[in-house]
Protein backbone atom coordinates (compact mmCIF):
# COMPACT_ATOMS: atom_id res chain seq x y z
CA UNK A 1 0.00 0.00 0.00
CA UNK A 2 2.37 2.57 0.98
CA UNK A 3 5.35 4.06 -1.60
CA UNK A 4 8.52 2.81 0.29
CA UNK A 5 10.53 5.85 1.51
CA UNK A 6 13.82 6.47 0.23
CA UNK A 7 15.08 6.27 3.90
CA UNK A 8 16.93 3.21 5.22
CA UNK A 9 16.41 3.94 8.70
CA UNK A 10 12.37 2.75 8.66
CA UNK A 11 12.03 -0.92 9.40
CA UNK A 12 10.49 -1.93 7.10
CA UNK A 13 6.59 -2.27 7.42
CA UNK A 14 6.71 -0.12 10.95
CA UNK A 15 4.28 3.10 10.60
CA UNK A 16 6.11 6.38 11.11
CA UNK A 17 4.00 6.86 13.98
CA UNK A 18 1.84 4.61 15.61
CA UNK A 19 -0.85 6.10 18.40
CA UNK A 20 -3.22 3.76 20.46
CA UNK A 21 -5.06 5.37 23.54
CA UNK A 22 -2.63 7.85 24.05
CA UNK A 23 -2.99 10.34 26.86
CA UNK A 24 -1.27 12.74 28.33
CA UNK A 25 -1.79 14.54 31.83
CA UNK A 26 0.21 17.58 33.31
CA UNK A 27 0.34 17.24 36.86
CA UNK A 28 0.10 20.79 38.11
CA UNK A 29 1.05 22.24 41.40
CA UNK A 30 -1.31 20.72 44.25
CA UNK A 31 -4.78 19.63 42.97
CA UNK A 32 -4.03 21.09 39.33
CA UNK A 33 -4.55 18.90 36.64
CA UNK A 34 -4.22 19.73 32.97
CA UNK A 35 -6.03 16.69 30.50
CA UNK A 36 -3.85 17.91 27.36
CA UNK A 37 -4.32 14.98 25.17
CA UNK A 38 -7.41 11.95 25.87
CA UNK A 39 -7.93 8.73 23.80
CA UNK A 40 -5.95 9.82 20.46
CA UNK A 41 -5.84 7.09 18.20
CA UNK A 42 -3.70 7.91 14.87
CA UNK A 43 -1.64 5.67 12.90
CA UNK A 44 1.27 7.59 10.28
CA UNK A 45 2.41 6.10 7.42
CA UNK A 46 6.11 6.54 5.98
CA UNK A 47 5.93 9.20 3.52
CA UNK A 48 2.67 10.77 4.55
CA UNK A 49 2.00 14.50 5.36
CA UNK A 50 0.04 14.56 7.99
CA UNK A 51 -1.33 17.91 9.76
CA UNK A 52 -3.01 18.51 12.81
CA UNK A 53 -4.93 21.91 13.80
CA UNK A 54 -7.08 22.82 16.12
CA UNK A 55 -7.65 25.89 18.80
CA UNK A 56 -5.08 26.68 21.21
CA UNK A 57 -5.35 24.24 23.70
CA UNK A 58 -6.41 20.71 21.81
CA UNK A 59 -2.81 19.61 22.30
CA UNK A 60 -1.56 19.56 18.98
CA UNK A 61 2.00 20.69 19.86
CA UNK A 62 2.08 18.51 22.73
CA UNK A 63 1.37 15.59 20.55
CA UNK A 64 3.93 16.38 18.36
CA UNK A 65 6.15 16.81 21.54
CA UNK A 66 5.19 13.42 22.40
CA UNK A 67 5.86 11.79 19.01
CA UNK A 68 9.22 13.55 19.07
CA UNK A 69 9.84 12.36 22.73
CA UNK A 70 10.42 15.89 24.76
CA UNK A 71 7.20 14.67 26.45
CA UNK A 72 6.47 11.52 28.58
CA UNK A 73 3.22 10.35 27.96
CA UNK A 74 0.79 9.42 30.93
CA UNK A 75 -1.40 6.94 29.21
CA UNK A 76 -2.13 4.60 26.05
CA UNK A 77 1.03 3.27 23.64
CA UNK A 78 2.84 5.05 21.26
CA UNK A 79 5.68 4.09 18.18
CA UNK A 80 8.06 5.73 15.95
CA UNK A 81 9.17 4.05 13.33
CA UNK A 82 8.50 1.23 15.48
CA UNK A 83 10.92 2.04 18.60
CA UNK A 84 9.66 4.30 21.43
CA UNK A 85 9.38 7.78 21.25
CA UNK A 86 12.63 7.97 22.88
CA UNK A 87 14.47 5.60 21.35
CA UNK A 88 14.08 7.36 17.99
CA UNK A 89 14.98 10.42 19.52
CA UNK A 90 18.11 8.82 20.28
CA UNK A 91 18.35 7.32 16.83
CA UNK A 92 17.94 10.81 15.80
CA UNK A 93 14.82 9.81 13.47
CA UNK A 94 12.84 13.04 13.06
CA UNK A 95 14.49 16.65 12.90
CA UNK A 96 11.90 19.27 14.21
CA UNK A 97 11.45 22.76 13.29
CA UNK A 98 9.39 25.44 15.50
CA UNK A 99 7.71 28.65 15.28
CA UNK A 100 11.06 30.31 15.88
CA UNK A 101 13.60 29.83 13.58
CA UNK A 102 15.85 29.06 16.61
CA UNK A 103 18.82 29.74 14.78
CA UNK A 104 22.20 29.76 16.87
CA UNK A 105 23.32 33.73 16.37
CA UNK A 106 27.03 33.20 16.82
CA UNK A 107 27.20 30.43 13.95
CA UNK A 108 27.11 31.46 10.27
CA UNK A 109 23.94 30.16 8.39
CA UNK A 110 26.44 26.95 7.07
CA UNK A 111 27.46 26.34 10.69
CA UNK A 112 23.96 26.78 11.83
CA UNK A 113 23.37 23.71 9.50
CA UNK A 114 26.01 21.45 10.55
CA UNK A 115 25.09 22.17 14.09
CA UNK A 116 23.26 18.35 14.15
CA UNK A 117 26.02 16.78 12.29
CA UNK A 118 29.12 18.17 14.73
CA UNK A 119 26.59 16.36 17.53
CA UNK A 120 27.16 13.28 15.88
CA UNK A 121 30.64 13.86 15.50
CA UNK A 122 30.76 13.77 11.45
CA UNK A 123 33.90 14.64 10.36
CA UNK A 124 34.02 17.76 8.81
CA UNK A 125 34.26 17.01 4.92
CA UNK A 126 31.62 15.22 4.90
CA UNK A 127 30.01 18.28 7.31
CA UNK A 128 30.69 20.72 4.92
CA UNK A 129 29.41 18.54 1.94
CA UNK A 130 26.48 17.63 3.65
CA UNK A 131 25.58 21.41 4.74
CA UNK A 132 25.93 22.32 1.70
CA UNK A 133 23.21 20.15 0.01
CA UNK A 134 20.81 21.03 2.34
CA UNK A 135 21.34 24.47 1.47
CA UNK A 136 21.27 24.14 -2.17
CA UNK A 137 17.90 22.07 -1.48
CA UNK A 138 16.47 24.95 0.40
CA UNK A 139 18.33 27.71 -1.91
CA UNK A 140 20.26 29.29 0.62
CA UNK A 141 23.74 28.73 -1.25
CA UNK A 142 24.71 32.08 -1.42
CA UNK A 143 24.14 32.69 1.91
CA UNK A 144 25.60 30.01 3.80
CA UNK A 145 28.29 32.41 5.27
CA UNK A 146 25.64 35.27 6.48
CA UNK A 147 24.95 35.53 10.06
CA UNK A 148 21.44 34.54 10.95
CA UNK A 149 20.37 38.15 11.65
CA UNK A 150 20.81 39.66 8.01
CA UNK A 151 18.35 36.96 7.07
CA UNK A 152 15.03 37.35 6.83
CA UNK A 153 12.18 35.68 9.01
CA UNK A 154 10.96 33.38 5.91
CA UNK A 155 15.41 32.68 4.87
CA UNK A 156 16.03 31.97 8.91
CA UNK A 157 12.86 29.47 8.35
CA UNK A 158 14.22 27.74 5.71
CA UNK A 159 17.56 27.59 7.29
CA UNK A 160 15.80 25.64 10.00
CA UNK A 161 14.26 23.47 7.85
CA UNK A 162 17.82 22.56 5.93
CA UNK A 163 19.25 21.67 9.53
CA UNK A 164 15.96 19.53 10.54
CA UNK A 165 16.84 17.52 7.48
CA UNK A 166 21.10 17.50 8.26
CA UNK A 167 21.08 14.12 9.51
CA UNK A 168 18.69 13.03 6.75
CA UNK A 169 15.89 11.64 9.05
CA UNK A 170 12.80 9.63 7.65
CA UNK A 171 10.66 11.99 10.08
CA UNK A 172 10.08 16.06 9.88
CA UNK A 173 8.48 17.11 12.83
CA UNK A 174 7.27 20.99 12.28
CA UNK A 175 5.57 23.00 14.74
CA UNK A 176 3.79 25.82 13.47
CA UNK A 177 6.12 26.65 11.18
CA UNK A 178 5.47 29.80 9.29
CA UNK A 179 3.02 31.11 12.21
CA UNK A 180 5.46 33.83 12.34
CA UNK A 181 5.62 34.76 8.36
CA UNK A 182 3.42 37.11 6.59
CA UNK A 183 1.23 35.78 4.24
CA UNK A 184 3.26 36.23 0.54
CA UNK A 185 6.06 34.41 2.26
CA UNK A 186 3.62 31.71 3.92
CA UNK A 187 2.42 30.79 0.45
CA UNK A 188 6.03 30.19 -0.95
CA UNK A 189 7.01 28.13 2.32
CA UNK A 190 4.19 26.22 1.89
CA UNK A 191 5.39 25.64 -1.76
CA UNK A 192 8.96 24.92 -0.90
CA UNK A 193 7.85 22.36 2.18
CA UNK A 194 5.66 20.49 -0.84
CA UNK A 195 8.69 20.04 -3.28
CA UNK A 196 11.31 18.97 -0.55
CA UNK A 197 8.59 16.35 0.95
CA UNK A 198 8.01 15.37 -2.75
CA UNK A 199 11.68 14.93 -3.68
CA UNK A 200 12.72 13.67 -0.21
CA UNK A 201 9.69 11.13 0.68
CA UNK A 202 9.75 12.23 3.99
CA UNK A 203 7.34 11.86 6.41
CA UNK A 204 5.89 15.07 8.24
CA UNK A 205 3.55 16.09 11.09
CA UNK A 206 2.92 19.55 10.86
CA UNK A 207 1.02 21.59 13.51
CA UNK A 208 -0.87 24.62 12.35
CA UNK A 209 -3.81 26.99 12.82
CA UNK A 210 -4.07 27.56 8.78
CA UNK A 211 -7.22 25.69 7.66
CA UNK A 212 -5.98 26.65 3.84
CA UNK A 213 -2.44 25.85 5.13
CA UNK A 214 -3.46 22.26 6.24
CA UNK A 215 -5.44 21.68 3.47
CA UNK A 216 -2.90 22.67 1.02
CA UNK A 217 -0.04 20.63 2.28
CA UNK A 218 -1.55 17.64 3.64
CA UNK A 219 -2.57 14.13 2.65
CA UNK A 220 -4.43 14.04 5.67
CA UNK A 221 -5.83 16.69 8.48
CA UNK A 222 -5.88 15.54 11.71
CA UNK A 223 -8.53 17.92 13.34
CA UNK A 224 -8.45 18.21 16.67
CA UNK A 225 -10.86 19.54 19.93
CA UNK A 226 -9.72 21.28 23.05
CA UNK A 227 -11.04 20.37 26.74
CA UNK A 228 -9.39 17.41 27.13
CA UNK A 229 -7.14 17.51 23.61
CA UNK A 230 -8.94 14.78 21.67
CA UNK A 231 -8.80 13.80 17.94
CA UNK A 232 -12.33 15.19 16.51
CA UNK A 233 -11.92 13.87 12.80
CA UNK A 234 -9.36 12.98 10.25
CA UNK A 235 -9.95 14.15 6.80
CA UNK A 236 -8.68 12.50 3.75
CA UNK A 237 -7.62 15.62 1.36
CA UNK A 238 -7.63 13.85 -1.84
CA UNK A 239 -6.04 16.75 -3.98
CA UNK A 240 -3.04 14.72 -5.35
CA UNK A 241 0.57 14.72 -4.52
CA UNK A 242 1.27 17.71 -7.41
CA UNK A 243 -0.46 20.78 -6.27
CA UNK A 244 0.80 24.75 -6.93
CA UNK A 245 -0.84 27.42 -6.96
CA UNK A 246 -3.98 26.72 -9.37
CA UNK A 247 -4.79 23.94 -6.25
CA UNK A 248 -5.38 26.91 -4.61
CA UNK A 249 -7.94 27.53 -6.51
CA UNK A 250 -9.31 24.10 -7.33
CA UNK A 251 -12.95 23.54 -6.16
CA UNK A 252 -12.07 20.42 -4.13
CA UNK A 253 -9.76 22.59 -2.25
CA UNK A 254 -12.76 24.36 -1.00
CA UNK A 255 -14.55 21.58 -0.30
CA UNK A 256 -11.53 20.28 1.99
CA UNK A 257 -11.59 23.62 3.37
CA UNK A 258 -15.26 23.58 4.43
CA UNK A 259 -14.61 20.32 5.78
CA UNK A 260 -12.12 21.19 7.90
CA UNK A 261 -13.87 24.54 9.28
CA UNK A 262 -17.43 22.55 10.19
CA UNK A 263 -15.01 19.92 12.29
CA UNK A 264 -13.57 22.74 13.89
CA UNK A 265 -16.45 24.60 14.57
CA UNK A 266 -18.43 20.90 16.26
CA UNK A 267 -17.01 21.37 19.68
CA UNK A 268 -19.00 24.73 20.77
CA UNK A 269 -22.21 22.57 20.55
CA UNK A 270 -22.63 20.84 24.04
CA UNK A 271 -20.85 17.09 24.26
CA UNK A 272 -22.86 13.56 23.58
CA UNK A 273 -22.95 12.15 20.55
CA UNK A 274 -20.52 14.11 19.49
CA UNK A 275 -18.19 11.39 18.41
CA UNK A 276 -21.01 9.16 16.78
CA UNK A 277 -21.11 12.01 13.92
CA UNK A 278 -17.67 11.28 12.72
CA UNK A 279 -18.88 7.68 11.19
CA UNK A 280 -21.44 9.81 8.95
CA UNK A 281 -18.34 11.77 7.44
CA UNK B 1 34.91 35.19 13.31
CA UNK B 2 32.20 36.95 11.30
CA UNK B 3 33.69 37.31 8.12
CA UNK B 4 30.54 38.26 6.21
CA UNK B 5 30.88 41.56 5.21
CA UNK B 6 28.12 43.75 7.16
CA UNK B 7 25.20 45.45 5.89
CA UNK B 8 24.32 48.53 7.24
CA UNK B 9 23.02 48.62 10.25
CA UNK B 10 22.18 51.05 12.89
CA UNK B 11 23.09 48.43 15.42
CA UNK B 12 26.52 48.56 14.30
CA UNK B 13 26.79 52.22 14.87
CA UNK B 14 29.80 52.51 12.80
CA UNK B 15 30.38 55.89 15.68
CA UNK B 16 31.10 59.17 14.06
CA UNK B 17 34.25 57.89 13.86
CA UNK B 18 36.68 57.02 16.46
CA UNK B 19 38.07 60.82 16.47
CA UNK B 20 34.37 61.64 17.45
CA UNK B 21 34.95 59.55 20.62
CA UNK B 22 38.11 60.51 21.88
CA UNK B 23 36.76 64.29 21.44
CA UNK B 24 33.60 63.83 23.73
CA UNK B 25 35.57 62.21 25.86
CA UNK B 26 38.35 65.20 25.70
CA UNK B 27 35.53 67.40 26.05
CA UNK B 28 34.33 66.07 29.66
CA UNK B 29 38.06 66.30 30.56
CA UNK B 30 38.07 69.88 29.77
CA UNK B 31 34.73 70.02 31.58
CA UNK B 32 35.66 68.54 34.96
CA UNK B 33 39.07 70.76 35.15
CA UNK B 34 36.98 73.35 34.13
CA UNK B 35 34.49 72.60 37.31
CA UNK B 36 37.39 72.13 39.30
CA UNK B 37 39.16 75.38 38.44
CA UNK B 38 35.93 77.62 38.46
CA UNK B 39 35.11 76.42 42.42
CA UNK B 40 38.72 77.22 42.96
CA UNK B 41 38.24 80.35 41.69
CA UNK B 42 34.82 81.54 42.86
CA UNK B 43 35.64 79.89 46.43
CA UNK B 44 38.42 82.16 46.50
CA UNK B 45 37.07 85.10 46.00
CA UNK B 46 34.44 84.30 48.44
CA UNK B 47 36.59 84.07 50.91
CA UNK B 48 36.95 79.69 51.21
CA UNK B 49 32.75 80.91 52.45
CA UNK B 50 29.80 79.99 50.78
CA UNK B 51 28.39 83.40 49.80
CA UNK B 52 26.37 85.62 52.34
CA UNK B 53 27.04 82.88 55.23
CA UNK B 54 29.69 82.19 58.01
CA UNK B 55 29.98 78.50 56.75
CA UNK B 56 33.37 77.14 55.22
CA UNK B 57 33.24 75.70 52.08
CA UNK B 58 33.97 71.69 51.97
CA UNK B 59 36.48 70.97 50.24
CA UNK B 60 38.32 74.43 50.87
CA UNK B 61 39.03 75.98 47.69
CA UNK B 62 43.15 76.61 48.45
CA UNK B 63 46.06 75.12 46.94
CA UNK B 64 46.53 72.62 49.69
CA UNK B 65 43.21 71.12 49.35
CA UNK B 66 42.66 71.60 45.64
CA UNK B 67 46.03 72.31 44.23
CA UNK B 68 45.72 73.79 40.32
CA UNK B 69 45.27 70.89 37.93
CA UNK B 70 48.50 72.47 36.24
CA UNK B 71 50.36 71.73 39.12
CA UNK B 72 49.32 68.47 39.63
CA UNK B 73 50.22 67.74 36.13
CA UNK B 74 53.63 69.59 36.23
CA UNK B 75 54.20 67.39 39.75
CA UNK B 76 54.04 64.02 37.34
CA UNK B 77 57.10 65.15 35.45
CA UNK B 78 58.88 66.31 38.57
CA UNK B 79 60.86 63.93 40.56
CA UNK B 80 59.00 61.85 43.54
CA UNK B 81 61.96 62.39 45.51
CA UNK B 82 65.21 63.80 45.33
CA UNK B 83 67.21 62.13 42.44
CA UNK B 84 64.80 60.03 41.52
CA UNK B 85 62.48 59.11 38.35
CA UNK B 86 59.72 61.53 37.45
CA UNK B 87 56.70 61.05 39.01
CA UNK B 88 54.56 59.68 36.02
CA UNK B 89 57.35 57.16 35.75
CA UNK B 90 56.78 56.00 39.62
CA UNK B 91 53.52 55.98 39.51
CA UNK B 92 53.60 54.44 35.99
CA UNK B 93 55.30 51.01 37.00
CA UNK B 94 53.19 51.18 40.66
CA UNK B 95 50.13 50.88 38.33
CA UNK B 96 51.92 47.81 36.31
CA UNK B 97 52.70 46.28 39.60
CA UNK B 98 49.68 46.51 40.57
CA UNK B 99 47.60 45.80 37.81
CA UNK B 100 49.56 42.34 37.43
CA UNK B 101 47.86 41.55 40.63
CA UNK B 102 44.57 42.36 39.57
CA UNK B 103 45.07 40.91 36.34
CA UNK B 104 45.91 37.44 38.61
CA UNK B 105 43.08 38.04 40.85
CA UNK B 106 40.91 38.55 37.82
CA UNK B 107 41.39 35.02 36.07
CA UNK B 108 41.06 33.18 39.30
CA UNK B 109 38.10 35.04 40.00
CA UNK B 110 37.15 34.83 36.63
CA UNK B 111 37.37 31.12 36.77
CA UNK B 112 35.96 30.40 39.68
CA UNK B 113 33.15 32.67 39.27
CA UNK B 114 32.00 30.33 35.29
CA UNK B 115 32.85 27.22 37.23
CA UNK B 116 30.28 28.21 40.19
CA UNK B 117 27.79 29.41 37.25
CA UNK B 118 27.99 26.19 35.65
CA UNK B 119 27.61 24.07 38.80
CA UNK B 120 25.12 25.97 39.93
CA UNK B 121 23.12 25.78 36.65
CA UNK B 122 23.59 21.99 36.75
CA UNK B 123 22.75 21.34 40.23
CA UNK B 124 19.77 23.17 41.81
CA UNK B 125 20.96 21.55 45.33
CA UNK B 126 24.17 23.20 45.01
CA UNK B 127 22.61 26.49 44.18
CA UNK B 128 20.15 26.50 46.71
CA UNK B 129 22.87 25.28 49.15
CA UNK B 130 26.08 27.70 48.30
CA UNK B 131 24.23 30.73 46.60
CA UNK B 132 23.52 32.54 49.82
CA UNK B 133 27.22 32.27 50.80
CA UNK B 134 28.09 33.41 47.85
CA UNK B 135 25.93 36.44 48.08
CA UNK B 136 26.86 36.91 52.35
CA UNK B 137 30.22 36.93 50.98
CA UNK B 138 29.93 39.98 48.91
CA UNK B 139 28.36 41.97 51.49
CA UNK B 140 31.66 41.45 54.09
CA UNK B 141 33.93 44.65 53.41
CA UNK B 142 36.38 44.19 51.49
CA UNK B 143 38.89 46.37 54.14
CA UNK B 144 37.73 43.37 56.64
CA UNK B 145 39.01 40.69 54.67
CA UNK B 146 42.11 41.86 53.03
CA UNK B 147 44.23 42.21 56.49
CA UNK B 148 42.89 38.60 57.39
CA UNK B 149 43.74 37.34 54.02
CA UNK B 150 47.14 38.69 54.07
CA UNK B 151 48.22 37.60 57.55
CA UNK B 152 46.95 33.62 56.77
CA UNK B 153 48.42 34.20 52.97
CA UNK B 154 51.52 35.09 55.07
CA UNK B 155 51.52 32.27 57.52
CA UNK B 156 51.75 29.56 54.45
CA UNK B 157 54.30 30.89 52.68
CA UNK B 158 51.73 32.63 50.01
CA UNK B 159 54.22 35.34 47.94
CA UNK B 160 52.48 39.47 49.24
CA UNK B 161 51.15 39.93 45.77
CA UNK B 162 49.80 36.49 45.68
CA UNK B 163 47.65 37.52 48.65
CA UNK B 164 47.09 40.74 47.33
CA UNK B 165 46.00 38.82 43.92
CA UNK B 166 43.23 36.40 45.91
CA UNK B 167 41.75 39.61 47.30
CA UNK B 168 41.43 41.36 43.96
CA UNK B 169 39.71 37.87 42.81
CA UNK B 170 37.28 38.15 45.66
CA UNK B 171 35.67 40.72 44.09
CA UNK B 172 36.24 39.29 41.07
CA UNK B 173 34.33 36.01 41.51
CA UNK B 174 30.83 37.44 42.43
CA UNK B 175 29.66 39.21 38.84
CA UNK B 176 31.13 36.38 37.10
CA UNK B 177 29.19 33.87 39.10
CA UNK B 178 25.89 35.83 38.73
CA UNK B 179 25.64 36.72 35.51
CA UNK B 180 27.36 33.16 33.87
CA UNK B 181 24.53 31.60 35.50
CA UNK B 182 21.69 33.90 34.39
CA UNK B 183 23.59 33.63 30.57
CA UNK B 184 23.50 29.90 30.43
CA UNK B 185 19.82 30.54 31.75
CA UNK B 186 19.27 32.60 28.74
CA UNK B 187 18.74 30.66 25.53
CA UNK B 188 14.87 30.13 24.18
CA UNK B 189 12.99 27.55 25.28
CA UNK B 190 12.89 26.52 21.86
CA UNK B 191 16.66 26.36 21.59
CA UNK B 192 16.69 23.83 24.54
CA UNK B 193 14.62 21.57 23.06
CA UNK B 194 16.22 21.40 19.67
CA UNK B 195 19.34 20.69 21.64
CA UNK B 196 17.46 17.79 22.85
CA UNK B 197 15.37 16.43 19.97
CA UNK B 198 18.71 16.15 18.51
CA UNK B 199 19.86 14.04 21.94
CA UNK B 200 22.51 16.22 22.30
CA UNK B 201 24.18 15.09 26.07
CA UNK B 202 24.74 17.77 29.05
CA UNK B 203 28.65 18.35 27.51
CA UNK B 204 26.76 19.39 24.17
CA UNK B 205 24.60 21.87 25.50
CA UNK B 206 26.60 23.32 27.34
CA UNK B 207 29.05 23.91 25.23
CA UNK B 208 27.67 24.68 21.82
CA UNK B 209 24.62 26.07 23.27
CA UNK B 210 24.82 27.79 27.24
CA UNK B 211 28.45 28.73 26.85
CA UNK B 212 28.09 30.98 23.55
CA UNK B 213 24.46 32.46 24.47
CA UNK B 214 26.35 33.42 28.26
CA UNK B 215 29.26 34.96 26.92
CA UNK B 216 27.80 38.90 26.10
CA UNK B 217 26.24 38.33 29.99
CA UNK B 218 29.94 37.01 30.89
CA UNK B 219 31.49 39.74 29.52
CA UNK B 220 29.22 42.10 31.09
CA UNK B 221 30.27 40.84 34.32
CA UNK B 222 34.26 40.61 33.23
CA UNK B 223 33.78 44.53 32.83
CA UNK B 224 32.62 45.33 36.17
CA UNK B 225 35.10 42.57 37.42
CA UNK B 226 38.28 44.40 35.73
CA UNK B 227 37.47 47.46 37.59
CA UNK B 228 36.39 45.29 40.92
CA UNK B 229 39.65 43.96 40.74
CA UNK B 230 42.07 46.90 40.30
CA UNK B 231 40.35 48.47 43.52
CA UNK B 232 40.65 44.89 45.21
CA UNK B 233 44.22 44.98 43.96
CA UNK B 234 44.88 48.58 45.66
CA UNK B 235 42.75 47.84 49.04
CA UNK B 236 44.61 44.45 49.30
CA UNK B 237 48.12 46.46 49.31
CA UNK B 238 47.49 48.89 51.90
CA UNK B 239 47.57 46.71 54.73
CA UNK B 240 50.54 44.22 53.76
CA UNK B 241 52.96 47.44 53.71
CA UNK B 242 53.42 46.40 50.25
CA UNK B 243 56.84 47.92 48.61
CA UNK B 244 55.36 48.25 45.06
CA UNK B 245 51.76 49.26 43.66
CA UNK B 246 49.14 51.85 43.96
CA UNK B 247 48.79 51.05 46.82
CA UNK B 248 51.86 51.94 48.61
CA UNK B 249 51.63 55.30 46.35
CA UNK B 250 48.52 55.83 47.89
CA UNK B 251 49.55 55.17 52.30
CA UNK B 252 53.15 57.20 51.49
CA UNK B 253 51.53 60.17 49.73
CA UNK B 254 48.64 60.75 51.43
CA UNK B 255 51.31 61.28 54.55
CA UNK B 256 52.64 63.99 52.48
CA UNK B 257 49.53 65.42 51.40
CA UNK B 258 49.77 68.59 53.81
CA UNK B 259 53.60 69.31 51.94
CA UNK B 260 52.84 68.13 48.37
CA UNK B 261 48.69 67.63 48.00
CA UNK B 262 49.49 67.42 43.73
CA UNK B 263 50.79 63.81 44.52
CA UNK B 264 48.53 62.12 45.70
CA UNK B 265 46.28 63.56 43.18
CA UNK B 266 48.40 62.54 40.83
CA UNK B 267 48.12 59.01 42.53
CA UNK B 268 44.64 58.85 42.48
CA UNK B 269 44.30 60.01 38.96
CA UNK B 270 46.49 56.74 38.35
CA UNK B 271 44.34 54.68 40.24
CA UNK B 272 41.62 55.79 37.61
CA UNK B 273 44.20 54.98 34.36
CA UNK B 274 44.79 51.52 35.39
CA UNK B 275 41.06 50.91 36.00
CA UNK B 276 40.11 52.41 32.79
CA UNK B 277 42.73 50.52 30.82
CA UNK B 278 41.71 47.27 31.94
CA UNK B 279 37.96 47.63 31.33
CA UNK B 280 39.19 49.11 27.93
CA UNK B 281 41.11 46.21 27.39
CA UNK B 282 37.98 43.74 28.16
CA UNK B 283 36.07 45.84 25.98
CA UNK B 284 38.15 44.94 23.18
CA UNK B 285 38.55 41.15 23.88
CA UNK B 286 34.90 41.52 23.96
CA UNK B 287 34.91 42.95 20.61
CA UNK B 288 36.67 39.90 19.48
CA UNK B 289 34.65 37.38 21.05
CA UNK B 290 30.92 38.42 20.94
CA UNK B 291 29.29 39.06 17.41
CA UNK B 292 27.17 41.65 16.65
CA UNK B 293 24.20 38.87 16.31
CA UNK B 294 24.91 38.16 20.31
CA UNK B 295 24.84 41.54 20.99
CA UNK B 296 21.83 42.36 19.45
CA UNK B 297 20.01 39.66 21.54
CA UNK B 298 21.73 40.30 24.72
CA UNK B 299 21.35 43.85 24.56
CA UNK B 300 17.38 43.83 25.68
CA UNK B 301 18.61 41.81 28.90
CA UNK B 302 21.97 43.30 29.63
CA UNK B 303 20.49 46.35 30.83
CA UNK B 304 19.55 43.85 33.69
CA UNK B 305 22.44 41.75 33.88
CA UNK B 306 24.07 45.03 34.68
CA UNK B 307 22.35 45.12 37.93
CA UNK B 308 22.36 41.56 38.78
CA UNK B 309 26.17 42.20 38.42
CA UNK B 310 26.69 45.49 40.30
CA UNK B 311 28.08 45.95 43.78
CA UNK B 312 29.57 48.09 45.79
CA UNK B 313 33.74 47.48 46.04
Amino acid sequence: MTIGTTTGRTTGTAAAVEAGGLGKVFEGSGSERVVALQNIDLTVTPGEFVSLIGPSGCGKSTLLRLIGGLLAPTSGSLLVNGKTPHQARLDRDYGMVFQQATLLEWRSVRRNVELPLELIDTPRPERVTRAAAMLDLVELTEFADHQPWQLSGGMQQRVAIARALALDPSLLLMDEPFGALDEMTRERMQQEVLQIWTRTGKTVVFVTHSIPEAVFLSSRVVVMSPRPGRIEQIIEVGLGPQRDDDTREDQRFFEVITEVREALRRPDRPTGGERLREASS
Amino acid sequence: MASASPPSSPRLRAPRGSLGRVLSVVGVLLALVAVWEGYKMLGKSAGGMIPFTEIRLRPPPDDRSMPHVWDIVSAMFQPSRRGGDPLWMTLGSAALFTLREAFAGFVVGGLIGFGLGVLFVRSGLAERAFLPYVVASQTIPILAIAPMVVIWGGRIGLPQWAAVAAIAAYLTFYPVTINTLRGLRSPAATATELMRSYAASDRQELWKLQVPSALPYIFTALKISAAASVVGAIVGELPVGASAGLGRALLSYSQQFTAAPEKLYAAVFFCALTGVAFVAAVSLAERRVVGPGDRRRAEAELGAGLMAGAQPA
